[in-house]
């Protein structure tokens, strides 16, 4: 490879007749919003996520601005509980679920796989509505008064004392529940029937293992909340018992049921980000991932590991010491297929040829983040630090670390790898390293003040803390994080559609990288290869992708 | 190549999709029949995982209950007719053995056998959701639905003479039998709405050696429906039963 500023950047190939792809195949509403193209409806759901990620986004603004000065003065105690209740329950089951899979998994599954569509595509498009069914469900909701129990739901608060819409929440989130166990079903199946000839487990793409890992956990965790959310709308609606202990249900019922889902949920957010890094690394280390079969099966091990350790959000709420001994110890376990992908990660770059392209500055961005987000979980997994900072925002930055530093980043590097291929344009590089930047340093100067404020003692979901305005410094500096970090959020959007238009052609591989998906056009025909691939190679073959590619140079010059 | 991969397409958006769902011929997307059928076998087969997950929540909340107030649920459980109960339980068996007389009657051609079969099978349906209707008229009437008029007062714990239920107890009893009950009632409405849709479908004579994906993969879901009751009849109904 040469040594030129943007080296793997190769010169895009000027094209006289656009021919015809998914996106100038067919025009007009109907085309879209009748589409069995997972293509088309990746691009359904990307629309349909960023607007909930600007909403969840904005409740996020007025918390750090409520935040910004001790007293409660920017709104009332009510506003701020559904202030924050509001901001998770949608960026958690509107924008961080359906993120990666929804979007980057629907457009890239059929493609990287070698196959026309997925298994079952009016089922993917039968998905897609049933998120918006609870969008509009969860906006109505919202706009009528919101809910106040954080996004936890915990009874018998929940079922017996507030008086906000826990019923239609709740059903909101049984509705995009069961758009994401489609969505689940519709991956497991693709993977299993539908793969090329040639394309075997181990040449499959780690984003497939990834995808494999977080579509289990959406087909075994998500029924259980789902029934879950009926038991505490029964309860609510007919007055049972079945949560309150006044009579004689068990609230710790509710949270075993709510974190034997809601604690994988996590994973279904973080693998399949794993699964975006993987491919970002390799590409621009211009190296096969090192340890493929230890990172495929890590994945598979997150999945099954991540249902055994959801009592570790339970220590202080009254279960058995000996439960919690065992929990506490399955919640290192997790720790070791994790750190097996950031040690694999780290061996690919080892002597890679590395490129510092803006994906592959999300991708730095989330080893970072990440590892951190993952070792301060394991404070969390000890019990004796774990009470001392329950409840506290060492809770807070830790998983804001995992949900926002990983699987954001992991989202927006993906996007940015990926758009060539989704748009058939360029974005403007220059830009997109510096929002990179921005989001990196807005979201260190958000999140890193609360780790100190939580282990000093500042409760989550307090609205006033003006008996301690010795926080003030560290909030101050949050929320000014958090105004960097929303514009490094608002950059990408604008240079995104900006590149829709003025962007420069892209070819069909402009980073020449490895995996089927580049080897269609871009953007893709509509049934994504013209010809059946037949795939005679190892996944991530950079070694050979770059060999023959400098021979073909000396001969011709 | 390219012209015939697109004369297909339209085949299948514009006419293909409305029909698609019964239509024999081979869906774009897959390779051959054998792909398409294992693709949807799988997906039954997923789906009903999901299924054993919802359910498994409701059953891990009976099954804790049940431990922490075990008289209370036998004596509640000893008010609900095991009889009739029972009688479900051999009605559902039965409707099992048409299902798959009606699968292997659409491998084999014989359509009146194929008809007949999902005909009986759904008439065995509603027997089912009849006697289900019933007995949840008998609890109405006894003031066993939990709620504002919900008593069940002075009722004695089974096998322990002098001791009375509590009702409240008896109450997380009755919430979880409805609930339990009335999401599977749910299932098997599901499942005659499935199967009204073979039935016209055999009726028009759409299945074939061949092709007959449908009723397999709708098989799978009536059974699955069916085992889910094969374990709610003895964790309902038949708790330290004494004769």
């Amino acid at each position: 490879m040469s040594m030129a500023p943007n080296p793997i950047l190769q010169p895009t190939i000027p094209q006289a007749a656009e021919r015809e792809n998914y996106l100038n195949k067919e025009y007009g509403a109907w085309s879209w919003l009748l589409t069995t193209d997972h293509k088309r409806i990746a691009l359904l759901y990307l629309l349909s996520i960023t607007f909930f990620f600007f909403i969840g986004g904005f409740f996020a603004l007025l918390i750090r601005l409520e935040l910004l000065t001790p007293a409660g003065d920017l709104v009332q105690a009510d506003t701020y509980n559904k202030l924050f209740t509001m901001h998770g329950m949608v960026m958690v089951f509107f924008f961080l679920i359906p993120s990666i899979p929804a979007v980057l998994g629907n457009f890239l599954v059929p493609l990287m796989i070698g196959a026309k569509d997925l298994a079952f595509p009016r089922i993917n498009l039968i998905s897609w509505y049933l998120y918006i069914i609870g969008g509009v469900m969860m906006l109505h909701c919202m706009l009528t008064g919101g809910v106040d129990t954080g996004w936890t739901f915990y009874a018998p608060f929940s079922t017996s004392f507030t008086n906000t819409k826990i019923v239609e929440a709740g059903l909101a989130i049984f509705v995009a529940g069961f758009s994401s166990i489609l969505t689940g079903l519709n991956f497991v199946v693709t993977i299993h029937r539908m793969r090329a000839p040639g394309m075997t487990w181990s040449r499959l793409p780690l984003f497939i293992w990834a995808h494999y890992a977080t579509s289990i956990i959406q087909l075994l965790g998500t029924p259980v909340i789902a029934v879950t959310i009926v038991l505490v709308a029964a309860e609510r609606a007919l007055h049972l018992g079945i949560f309150d202990p006044k009579l004689g249900g068990d609230p710790l019922l509710f949270q075993h049921l709510f974190w034997f889902y809601s604690h994988p949920a996590v994973y279904i957010m973080i693998l399949p980000s794993m699964g975006v890094i993987t491919e970002i690394i390799a590409c621009f280390s211009r190296k096969r991932i090192f340890g493929y079969h230890f990172v495929a099966f890590s994945s598979i091990a997150i999945a099954v590991f991540g249902f055994l350790v959801w009592a570790h959000h339970m220590f202080v709420a009254g279960i058995s010491v000996y439960s919690a001994l065992v929990f506490s110890f399955l919640s290192y376990a997790v720790a070791l297929p994790s750190a097996i992908k950031v040690f694999n990660w780290t061996a690919t770059l080892y002597k890679g040829s590395i490129h510092y392209d803006a994906p592959m500055l999300y991708a730095f961005g989330f080893l970072g983040l990440f590892t951190i987000g993952g070792l301060t979980g394991l404070f969390l997994s000890a019990l004796g630090i774990d009470v001392h900072v329950t409840d506290t925002y060492f809770v807070v930055a830790h998983f804001h670390y995992i949900m926002v530093g990983g699987a954001v980043m992991g989202y927006l590097g993906g996007m940015h790898f990926w758009w060539p291929k989704i748009s058939g344009r360029l974005y403007p590089e220059g830009w997109a390293r510096l929002a990179a930047l921005i989001v990196f340093i807005g979201f260190n100067l958000t999140f890193f003040p609360q780790f100190v404020l939580g282990y000093m003692g500042m409760p989550r979901r307090y609205y006033d803390y003006s008996h301690m305005p010795e926080f003030q410094v560290l909030n101050v500096l949050s929320t000014a994080g958090a105004t960097v970090l929303g514009v490094g959020y608002l950059l990408p959007m604008i240079y995104f559609l900006w590149s829709m238009r003025y962007g420069k052609p892209a070819s069909d591989n402009p980073w020449n990288a490895a995996g089927l998906e580049w080897k269609t056009s871009s953007p893709p025909p509509t049934f994504n290869f013209d010809e059946e691939p037949i795939v005679t190679w190892e996944a991530y073959n950079y070694d050979e992708l770059d060999a023959p590619h400098q021979e073909e140079v000396q001969v011709a010059k | 190549m390219q012209n015939n991969a697109n004369s297909t397409t339209v085949v299948h958006d514009r006419h293909g999709e409305a029909h698609a769902a019964y239509n024999p011929a081979l869906l774009h997307h897959f390779a051959e029949p054998q792909q398409q059928r294992d693709a949807a076998s799988l997906g039954m087969w997923v789906f009903l995982a999901t299924e054993v997950m919802f359910f498994g929540g409701l059953f891990c909340a009976y099954l804790v209950y049940r431990r922490w107030y075990f008289p209370d649920f036998a004596a509640a459980s000893k008010s609900i007719n095991m009889w009739l109960g029972a009688t479900n339980t051999a009605v559902l068996i039965c409707s099992s053995l048409t299902v798959v007389l009606a699968v292997w009657a659409a491998q084999t051609a014989r359509r009146t056998l194929l008809i007949g079969s999902l005909a009986l099978t759904m008439l065995l349906g509603l027997v089912f959701l009849g006697i289900k209707a019933d007995e949840y008229y008998d609890k109405f009437e006894e003031h066993h639905v939990p709620g504002a008029s919900f008593s069940f007062e002075n009722v004695p714990v089974p096998g322990h003479p002098g001791q009375l239920a509590n009702p409240r107890h008896a109450q997380i009893f009755f919430s979880l039998y409805f609930v339990m009950t009335g999401l599977h009632a749910l299932h098997m409405i599901v499942g005659l709405g499935i199967f009204t849709w073979l039935l016209t479908m055999a009726w028009k004579g759409r299945f074939t050696p061949e092709w007959h994906t449908p009723v397999e993969i709708g098989g799978l879901y009536w059974h699955f429906v069916d085992i889910v009751w094969i374990y709610l009849f003895p964790l309902l109904y038949l708790i330290d039963r004494h004769p």
